[in-house]
């Protein structure tokens, strides 16, 4: 996994702290303006927003340079935390600790060993067969009965959702992509960059046109406006992107709308879930953005997706 | 320094969160009292304390359970400068209440678990008397309800691996023992503001 710093690579992440940069300045710019109190309160939470950016950024960009194993690092640290908040808000019993102890020991680490190590066969299959099979038989061992399904079913959706589905993003490193050799690393930041684009836009299409709820019961904040001008605007800047990628401008375009729907699922599951154990976050960890689960739910469901098309369309020629 | 450490440790190894809804995490003389479920709690409760704070406030514990092996004795003595009381047959000289009383001094708060022992299931169990006489014999000392919550879980009772879940602190509103209140009415006061903390 050697990953070299191209021109393309240096473009790319100048234009991320460009953005960011000038994102300040707006933030700056408008908090200077504001006078009402509930808008002085939703500025002041974009603008520790753009600060956790900042630290988020830096924390990825240097992840992807040091080569392949930063970002499998990086991916590992950040799913152990998502897991982490997701079982807090799941109501398990003592009867799963040992359960949970596998989990977050053995089966996560080794998940990401599999993304190190490139092995594509048992990657694909470690959690869905043998994690899958594995969890209901520690529980049972433990002897309690009460509400064992649940619990069983609960503790394989976070490893799938947390470490199975969000491990795909770093292995979009080691997909063997004629005449992209040595790329990957571009490509990774491409997913990263149009999904979370995407929730930017989102945000700020929603907040300043946003009328129509989507789904106002899961997530009030979501509205057409957001939805549409987030993803047409966000797939228009990944289409954009197509020279950093394998891609034609075209086949960038239809990758990016992909990634960006799939984005807007995973964060309207991931809010059912939270509507559901009566919470807004999944944490504080992140100020201004909550948990990790809540900054991470639209890559959860867009990497897997973008992993298997990628690797289905373009790595065998 | 070694202290500063551990609790840096205990706080990220455990994501405790602190919350302070009834008083503020300030220096002056409290008693914080706490639900007890894990090995976990004294050592938790403290760390979640600002270092200010902490540097003046002192776990009461179990001394049967302190004084064992190797890193106990020295973590209770060394980093919790903790209490050490005798739970299991209290004599005129040896009297938990007198070392605890001791310990407050002028200046010192203190960490107890009025229940006496860890309990497994949802609600605590009832209070031990030792809040009362405390409360009796310091009436100018704050007394601070701590619900501790998924401690339980990180490291339950009878398993010696922990899960690195997220726990939370949630401290209350100071309560004192009133004038002309019964113990058994005290003690019910007391447990109730413990368990009122739960979020709804």
């Amino acid at each position: 996994m050697n990953l070299s710093l191209d021109h393309e690579m240096l473009w790319l992440m100048g234009g991320v702290l460009g953005l960011l940069a000038l994102a300040t300045a707006v933030g700056r710019w408008i908090a200077a303006r504001v006078a009402s109190k509930s808008a002085r309160a939703t500025v002041a939470n974009l603008n520790a927003r753009i600060r956790a950016w900042w630290i988020m950024v830096i924390v990825f960009a240097m992840a992807v340079l040091t080569g392949g194993i930063g970002s499998v690092v990086l991916f590992a640290f950040t799913s152990f935390l998502a897991l982490r908040e997701f079982i807090t808000l799941t109501p398990t019993r003592v009867g799963d600790h040992r359960a949970l102890f596998w989990v977050f020991f053995v089966i996560t680490p080794l998940q990401y060993w599999l993304v190190a190590t490139r092995w594509y066969g048992l990657f694909a299959i470690f959690i869905p067969v043998y994690a899958f099979l594995f969890i209901p038989l520690r529980t049972a061992l433990a002897g309690d009965c009460e509400r064992f399904l649940e619990r069983t079913a609960k503790i394989q959706w976070g490893l799938m959702v947390c470490v199975y589905c969000l491990s795909h993003a770093p292995a979009v490193l080691s997909l063997d992509i004629p005449g992209y050799r040595g790329q990957n690393a571009k490509l990774l930041f491409y997913l990263v960059a149009v999904v979370q684009l995407s929730d930017v836009l989102q945000y700020v299409w929603g907040k300043t046109l946003g009328r129509h709820k989507i789904a106002p019961r899961v997530s009030p904040n979501k509205t057409w406006e957001g939805f549409l001008g987030g993803i047409l605007s966000a797939t228009a800047i990944g289409a954009g992107l197509w020279w950093v990628t394998p891609f034609t401008p075209l086949q960038s375009a239809a990758l990016s709308l992909v990634i960006t729907l799939m984005g807007f699922a995973g964060g309207l599951v991931m809010s059912a879930i939270k509507r559901d154990r009566g919470v807004k976050d999944y944490g504080a960890i992140l100020e201004g953005h909550g948990g990790v689960m809540d900054r991470i739910d639209s890559i959860c469901f867009a990497a897997p997706v973008f992993f298997h098309l990628t690797r289905y369309f373009f790595t065998f020629p | 320094m070694n202290g500063e450490l551990i609790a840096n440790l205990l706080r990220h190894g455990t994501g405790i969160h602190a919350r302070w809804i009834g008083c503020e995490p300030v220096t002056r003389q409290r008693i914080y009292f706490a639900n007890h479920t894990s090995h976990l709690d004294a050592a938790v409760l403290w760390s979640a304390l600002p270092a200010n704070v902490r540097a003046l406030t002192r776990p009461v514990a179990a001394r049967d359970y302190w004084t064992r092996g190797r890193l106990r004795p020295f973590l209770a003595s060394r980093v919790f400068n903790a209490v050490l009381i005798e739970r299991k047959k209290p004599t005129q000289n040896d009297n938990p209440l007198e070392a605890m009383l001791a310990a407050l001094g002028r200046s010192c708060s203190l960490i107890v678990f009025p229940e006496g022992t860890r309990n497994p299931g949802p609600d605590p169990a009832p209070f031990k008397s030792g809040l009362y006489h405390l409360a009796q014999r310091r009436r100018d000392v704050e007394l601070v309800p701590v619900l501790l919550e998924n401690l339980n879980r990180i490291l339950p009772k009878g398993e010696f691996l922990p899960v690195p879940l997220l726990g939370s602190a949630t401290f209350g509103h100071p309560i004192y023992l009133q004038k002309s209140e019964t113990k058994a009415a005290f003690l019910d006061r007391a447990r109730a503001a413990v368990t009122a903390l739960r979020s709804p």
